[in-house]
């Protein structure tokens, strides 16, 4: 290309620098949400498949009341077991100091000579374990939490005793990746920590010296997992066997995929409506900018430019305005993708966790960008070339207007006259119109969208910690005990209100589907725990049968009143029933299945038993209390709804509210540069026409108003529009925010609908009153004289 | 290079009086335009001073500008400079809408004998019957002072004569004071007062005993 065309180009592009620069931001916010939300799913992934290898995660837990080591020899046995290792895990309360609720630790047995032969630990700081002593390791989340290091001391009510532990190291675990403690939805790592200990200390303390209480198996290749599951289960039944589960059921595993699962999708979905919304701004954009270059296009040709040679040059606006949003929005998606990474690093303990940038997913958001650009810029361009030279160099005949539907449906007549030129500019270019309104909508729509998540999230918690879960405190015991331990609870100053709970692990199956779970027994009159479907509606609990979630009906094909056979895996033999499923409910937490209580005990044909309570309590005992609740050995943990809130509402702080913060930008950056681009071009397209109403007298804010009117009427259409999109698209990111831990419900609050309208308008006068000021800068001399 | 300051204007000492057609001659840059948007309160002049009766012109700043041209001064321009998005009439109505004592749009276009052509838009109009809806939105409001820049400079002779003869007609019906640039000398016979500029000065100042007629112009 000669010279003299770049150093037109250069100065141009300085000219529009503002319309370039809000081009480029929207290629950036484009590049930018493709590196920083799919390069951060790349990212986890990858350091969840390293993680699970290097540390050899299990393939299959089965957890059991007891069993001697002997047994190990013939699990090893097994078809498809590749390595076997055993241990003796418990749950205890640990004694902390300033806390509000006692705090809650799973121990785990650890090897003395050598590693675990699965599910090894990686030790963050401090070492391991030297078989001396009461040594512990704890696991990073919760020493950071409680800002405890290797040196510390801690106190736990180990079996009934209080033992000050000597805190030797920190360690994370793949199986703690998400440490949840039982009963809860979210890690609470105040309250809730791994701890690792001897076997040889352990053991001896929990009664299991030569024997184990889990077992977790790692299968050959070519294994059949259900295979081996039943055989194991087979195993270990005379043993107290509770159900053998694969790694698809390992509680940290599942919510890490869950969140896995939630990232892939939105960052692939939101990738693509921003690089989508950013190719079509491109290309409105583009197109009208060269439609506007119509003379010198001809002229060029007249020169003798070849059409090559003139259709690169204009390509080369497109370009620029690419390669610095690309350059922008690639540096942008490296700081957030780190920081995103960051904010999974608190929540997902892995090591090297290190966000890293593939060049192919670069090259791809680069290729779509480069490719709306050609393809916006070439349309103009090719319709500017098209036109014979001479032809194009012919000043512009007054642009056609012709009585349209303003005029059909009388509506003209009626309005001021200023009116009238918006509507008729409007409808002379429909298309135009239409898209601006559309780009606009998507402004709209994307905040429609992050803010129906957070109504969605937020609406979800509260139905489950102030509607389902009403108690002050949620007890687990540390077995099932009987009614004495009621009174005991009822006894306690301050208690006004003791609801006993029961679980029992059970499988169910329909036909070839099967799935594990708990079985939660309620009480019929119990006011601390209903069946709450998502509507907040209130289930009653039938006398007999089961009520069960909407989303375990799907997944074992089941509807009201169907036979479900289940299978108990608690006691000494899995005993097998046949039992109807009374209700189905739709609620969004879990898999879960509810019974009677007394009727769940007569399933289990034993005594009747509680695994915790539920308690209601005054406000201003609860200290007295839970110093009471820790020195009750039958305790082994005790949530609470408001702290689980609380927990939950500071990490919404953390994550969705910086999320939705970056949403406003990108909407903003999409409503500016769909209105100010407009606008921009409009007033190049009828900078003569407004000069000269300024000439005849019209005030600076009178003829701003001609202009700005036009992006008005086109905003104030998008905000419908947008709200019809954003409505769409959440429905399909609700539908994709339905695992088995959580369902997001598809609800959008009227505030979303107002704050997404009114942060899009906010946007459009910012972009207004910039503009304005070029409306006030026209030149009312230069319009007597030439010709555009 | 250093910069030279060129002078637009120079000692131009001129009175336009109510009711009077006033030709301003000359050749492209002889300063006539400058003088025109000057008059018009389109531009404003490094020295001197401008009246428009007790008005002084040239300490307005540009809202003030505005103002004096809104209420006081119509507007003809070479190329029309119509709003193509309105029709005959709605051109002429959007300037009555923002005028004091404006005629109404219609008897505007019937004065420039265009009552059959209202609903029109630009478009779907010769280039002389777009200057004569200028026109017609120049006098519409009722200006004290009317400016035509090179009427007929994108005319041809014939469409030039009629949109000549409707000025001169629209002058002598409702007396607004009209000032009528042009490079056209033949048209100075139009004129009560003609002006004959050159390199930025008044090099001539005529006044016609009688107006001649239309037809008595050759060009």
């Amino acid at each position: 290309m000669p010279g003299v065309l770049n150093r037109k180009l250069l100065r141009e592009l300085w000219q529009l620098k503002g319309q370039m620069l809000s081009i480029a931001l929207v290629v950036a916010t484009g590049i930018m949400t493709v590196i920083t939300m799919r390069g951060s799913y790349d990212t986890l992934v990858e350091a969840q498949q390293n993680y699970y290898r290097d540390s050899r995660f299990a393939d299959i837990w089965a957890p059991l009341k007891r069993a001697p080591d002997t047994l190990v020899s013939r699990i090893a046995a097994l078809a498809g077991v590749a390595a076997v290792d055993t241990r003796v895990t418990f749950f205890a309360t640990l004694d902390l100091e300033g806390l509000d609720a006692p705090a809650q630790g799973q121990f785990v047995s650890l090897p003395v000579n050598g590693r675990p032969v699965l599910n090894d630990i990686r030790i963050r700081s401090g070492r391991y374990l030297s078989g001396a002593g009461d040594e512990v390791l704890i696991s990073e989340n919760f020493a950071m939490a409680r800002q405890l290091s290797p040196g510390d001391t801690l106190r736990a009510i180990i079996n009934g005793r209080s033992r000050e532990l000597d805190i030797v190291g920190i360690a994370i675990s793949p199986e703690h990746t998400y440490a949840v403690p039982p009963g809860a939805l979210y890690p609470d790592d105040e309250r809730y920590g791994v701890l690792w200990m001897s076997r040889d200390v352990l053991g001896p303390a929990y009664d299991m010296d030569g024997a184990f209480n889990e077992v977790t198996l790692s299968l050959a290749v070519d294994a059949n997992p259900r295979q081996v599951i039943a055989e194991l289960n087979q195993l270990l039944d005379p043993y107290g066997g509770l159900g053998a589960y694969a790694r698809e059921n390992q509680p940290s595993h599942i919510i890490l995929q869950a969140e896995l699962d939630q990232n892939r999708i939105m960052g692939t979905a939101i990738p693509i409506v921003f690089l989508a919304v950013a190719a079509f701004l491109l290309n409105l954009v583009l197109s009208r900018l060269i439609s506007t270059q119509r003379t010198e296009i001809a002229v060029l040709k007249a020169f003798g430019f070849r059409t090559d040679e003139v259709g690169w040059h204009y390509l080369m606006y497109a370009l620029v305005a690419v390669a610095v949003g690309t350059l922008l929005g690639t540096l942008l998606g490296l700081l957030l993708g780190d920081a995103y990474i960051g904010m999974y690093g608190k929540y997902f303990d892995f090591p090297n966790l290190h966000y890293q940038l593939k060049p192919g997913l670069l090259l791809m958001a680069t290729g779509i960008s480069v490719f709306a650009a050609t393809a916006g810029a070439l349309t103009a361009v090719r319709r500017a070339v098209a036109m014979p030279p001479a032809e194009a160099m012919r000043p512009e005949p007054p642009a056609r207007f012709r009585a349209g539907w303003l005029e059909r449906m009388q509506i003209a007549s009626l309005l001021p006259s200023s009116m009238r030129m918006i509507l008729r500019n409007i409808q002379r270019k429909p298309i135009h119109s239409l898209l601006s309104s559309v780009g606009i909508a998507f402004s709209v729509a994307i905040l429609v969208v992050g803010m129906f998540m957070l109504d969605g999230v937020v609406f979800m918690m509260e139905q489950q910690f102030s509607r389902i879960q009403r108690e002050d405190l949620m007890l687990t015991f540390n077995e099932s005990r009987d009614d004495a331990i009621y009174y005991d609870l009822r006894q306690l100053e301050g208690v006004t209100r003791v609801e006993m709970y029961r679980v029992v692990p059970a499988r169910l199956r329909a036909g070839h589907r099967q799935r594990e779970v708990s079985i939660q027994g309620m009480l019929p009159d119990g006011r601390l725990r209903r069946i709450v479907a998502s509507s907040g509606e209130t289930y009653p609990l039938p006398a007999q049968g089961l009520v069960i979630s909407q989303r375990l009906a799907q997944k074992l094909d089941l509807t009201r009143g169907d036979s479900v056979a289940i299978e108990i895996l608690e006691g000494r033999r899995v005993a097998r029933h046949d039992l109807i499923v009374s209700g189905v409910v739709k609620d969004f937490m879990g898999l879960s299945v509810y019974m009677n209580q007394d009727a769940l005990a007569q399933l289990v044909q034993g005594p009747k038993l509680a695994s915790g309570a539920y308690l209601s309590v005054d406000a201003d005992a609860r200290a007295e209390i839970n110093r009471h609740l820790k020195n009750l050995p039958a305790v082994a943990g005790v949530t609470s709804p408001a702290v689980m809130l609380e927990n939950f509402e500071s990490q919404l702080a953390d994550s969705l509210y910086i999320g939705i913060s970056f949403l406003v930008g990108f909407a903003s950056v999409i409503a500016v540069g769909v209105i100010y681009n407009g606008a921009r071009i409009s007033l190049s397209e009828r900078g003569r026409e407004l000069a000269s109403l300024r000439v005849m007298g019209f005030r600076r804010g009178e003829t701003a108003r001609l202009l700005l009117g036009e992006q008005a009427i086109l905003t104030l259409l998008a905000i419908p529009l947008g709200w019809l999109i954003g409505y769409g698209l959440s429905y399909a990111v609700a539908a994709s925010l339905q695992n088995d831990v959580y369902r997001v419900p598809f609800t959008i609050s009227s505030r979303t609908y107002f704050l997404s309208a009114l942060i899009t308008l906010l946007a459009a006068v910012a972009s207004a009153l910039i503009v304005r000021h070029r409306v006030d800068q026209l030149d009312l001399i230069a319009v007597l004289k030439t010709r555009e | 290079m250093g910069e030279v300051t060129v002078h637009a204007l120079r000692n131009v000492d001129i009175d336009l009086y109510a009711g009077e057609l006033l030709v301003l001659l000359g050749a492209s840059g002889s300063g006539k335009s400058t003088l025109l948007n000057i008059l018009g309160g389109l531009d404003v002049a490094s020295s001197g001073s401008l009246y428009y009766h007790d008005l002084c012109l040239h300490t307005l700043d540009s809202d003030g500008l505005t103002e004096y041209r809104r209420a006081h001064v119509g507007f003809v321009f070479q190329f029309y400079n119509l709003i193509p998005s309105l029709t005959a009439r709605e051109n002429v109505k959007l300037v009555t809408d923002i005028a004091k004592d404006p005629m109404p749009a219609d008897e505007a276009l019937q004065l420039v004998g265009l009552g059959d052509r209202l609903d029109h838009f630009p478009s779907q109009m010769s280039g002389g019957e777009q200057q004569r809806v200028a026109i017609a939105r120049g006098v519409a409001k009722r200006p004290n002072v009317l400016l035509c820049d090179e009427p007929t400079g994108a005319l041809d002779a014939q469409t030039g004569k009629l949109v000549l003869s409707v000025l001169d007609r629209v002058n002598r019906e409702t007396g607004t004071t009209t000032a009528i640039i042009t490079h056209n000398a033949a048209i100075g016979m139009l004129g009560d007062t003609v002006v004959h500029m050159s390199s930025g000065e008044i090099v001539e100042r005529t006044v016609n005993s009688s107006r001649a007629s239309i037809q008595d112009i050759e060009w």
